[in-house]
């Protein structure tokens, strides 16, 4: 029995109509039929973090949503994010603060440091800890996340951006 | 694609939603935030015969103050309820509660009636909603009814849901004068589900807590009314010999269970140590 279904959606952007079986993960919708390999998949349970993508917007898990779901929707991928020039000056300080090793959690971070500092740019350790909770980093053990999200926080809260 | 495959539907009344549910009976799940049910067809621990997505039903996402109290739709994004400015004053247990609830990117998906009709035995808005005493509003085909909180939930994923039912909102009566709230929870990692978690609502007089209710989250099958821990404290000045008796009393209440995170006994250890620092911030300034 055929039970695909026809969605269409932005993504970055652009718009896409695709057919797609109701199983489908959101991001594997992204990886397999758009080839945008930025979001990665790890625990596909919610738990890690590296499938992080928006949807209108909001910060969610690409594991957690189907594809189907975002019929309609405006999504957005570390690739659209990242070549809009959003968040340079996070990439900027993950880089200058060795926030990262082998980059798999990279993009989930950045979109997820980007939600923290939509929020609130002056946002201390503590709640900048909090909002990483949901997502995992194998290499670097978070210190260095954390400084240099503070370090972009500053740079925007201090008028600079 | 890790999940069985479904048919997908996405009703968008809900006369449609009763007619699938129908159509389906015990083969179709309804979707609402998704943030237990897809990693549960993730894992193929569910593998239902069509996915019944509600997440577009009209109305049923507003925070609304009534002449009832503040009611939640069953819909409203668990972040928008943290983040909803009446929380603060009309449900300052929820609002304390909310940031536990998983993380900021399932939060933004997550439902509150999601949550509620999920009944993760250590779930935390199922013992806030029970020490609230808060009213369930469900839905059927004849009609709507209202379940009190306390007789909703039966067990480990298990409500007072009957098939063809669907939870639409949930109304928390008007904080009466004096009464304060706490929520808090122990857990290895922000963000996990809690070891043990304690919903306290409480009428403070005079330094004294006049009238307990205490619910445990973690710690049973279902949230867990520690009645015989609210008697002691009720009408009592907070030292530390009563605190103690708390703690005592506490054993009779719960019997927890063990599993991989904890085991019993560090269970009860940890609760006595929660309701020793809830009772304390309950009573303080």
């Amino acid at each position: 029995m055929d039970t695909s279904l026809e969605i269409s959606l932005t993504v970055n952007g652009v718009p896409v109509r695709r057919r797609v079986e109701p199983r489908l993960s959101l991001v594997d919708f992204l990886r397999y039929e758009l080839e945008l390999t930025g979001s990665h998949v790890g625990c596909e349970h919610g738990v890690c973090g590296a499938c992080t993508v928006r949807v209108d917007g909001e910060l969610v898990r690409g594991c957690l949503m189907l594809a189907v779901q975002a019929d309609g929707c405006r999504v957005e991928t570390i690739e659209g994010v990242a070549g809009t020039g959003e968040i340079f000056d996070l990439q900027q300080a993950f880089a200058e603060e060795n926030a990262l090793q082998c980059g798999a959690c990279t993009p989930g971070l950045l979109l997820t440091a980007q939600e923290i500092l939509r929020r609130n740019p002056r946002v201390d350790e503590a709640e900048i800890r909090r909002g990483l909770s949901g997502n995992y980093c194998r290499c670097t053990g978070y210190h260095a996340i954390v400084q240099a999200i503070r370090k972009a926080g500053a740079g925007r809260a201090g008028g600079t951006r | 694609m890790k999940p069985a495959p479904f048919v997908y539907h996405r009703p968008a009344t809900l006369e449609e939603a009763f007619d699938l549910l129908e159509r389906y009976g015990p083969e179709g799940r309804i979707l609402a935030g998704g943030q237990s049910l897809l990693p549960a067809l993730n894992m193929r621990l569910a593998t239902p015969a069509a996915v019944i997505d509600i997440n577009r039903l009209p109305g049923l996402g507003a925070i609304r103050l009534a002449p009832e109290g503040l009611v939640i739709g069953a819909l409203a994004r668990q972040d928008a309820v943290e983040r909803s400015p009446v929380m603060a004053q009309s449900a300052p247990l929820i609002a304390q509660a909310m940031p536990h609830v998983g993380h900021l990117a399932t939060r933004t998906r997550g439902t509150f009636g999601g949550s509620l009709a999920q009944a993760d035995p250590a779930a935390e808005l199922p013992a806030c909603v029970v020490a609230l005493q808060a009213t369930m509003r469900v839905a059927r085909r004849a009609g709507t009814q209202e379940i009190p909180a306390a007789q909703f939930f039966r067990g480990i994923y298990t409500t007072a849901l009957a098939p063809g039912e669907i939870l639409i909102e949930v109304a928390v009566p008007p904080i009466a004068p004096g009464w304060r709230s706490v929520f808090d929870e122990l857990a290895r990692r922000h963000g996990d589900y809690a070891l043990v978690g304690l919903a306290a609502h409480c009428r403070v007089s005079d330094g004294a807590v006049a009238d307990a209710r205490l619910v445990f989250t973690g710690v049973g099958l279902a949230p867990v009314r520690a009645s015989r821990t609210e008697a002691v404290v009720s009408g009592r000045r907070l030292d530390p010999g009563v605190l103690a008796e708390a703690g005592r009393a506490l054993e009779g209440d719960l019997d927890p269970p063990a599993d991989v995170h904890a085991s019993t006994a560090l269970r009860r250890h940890l609760a006595r140590a929660l309701l020793t620092r809830v009772l304390t911030r309950l009573v303080g300034n």
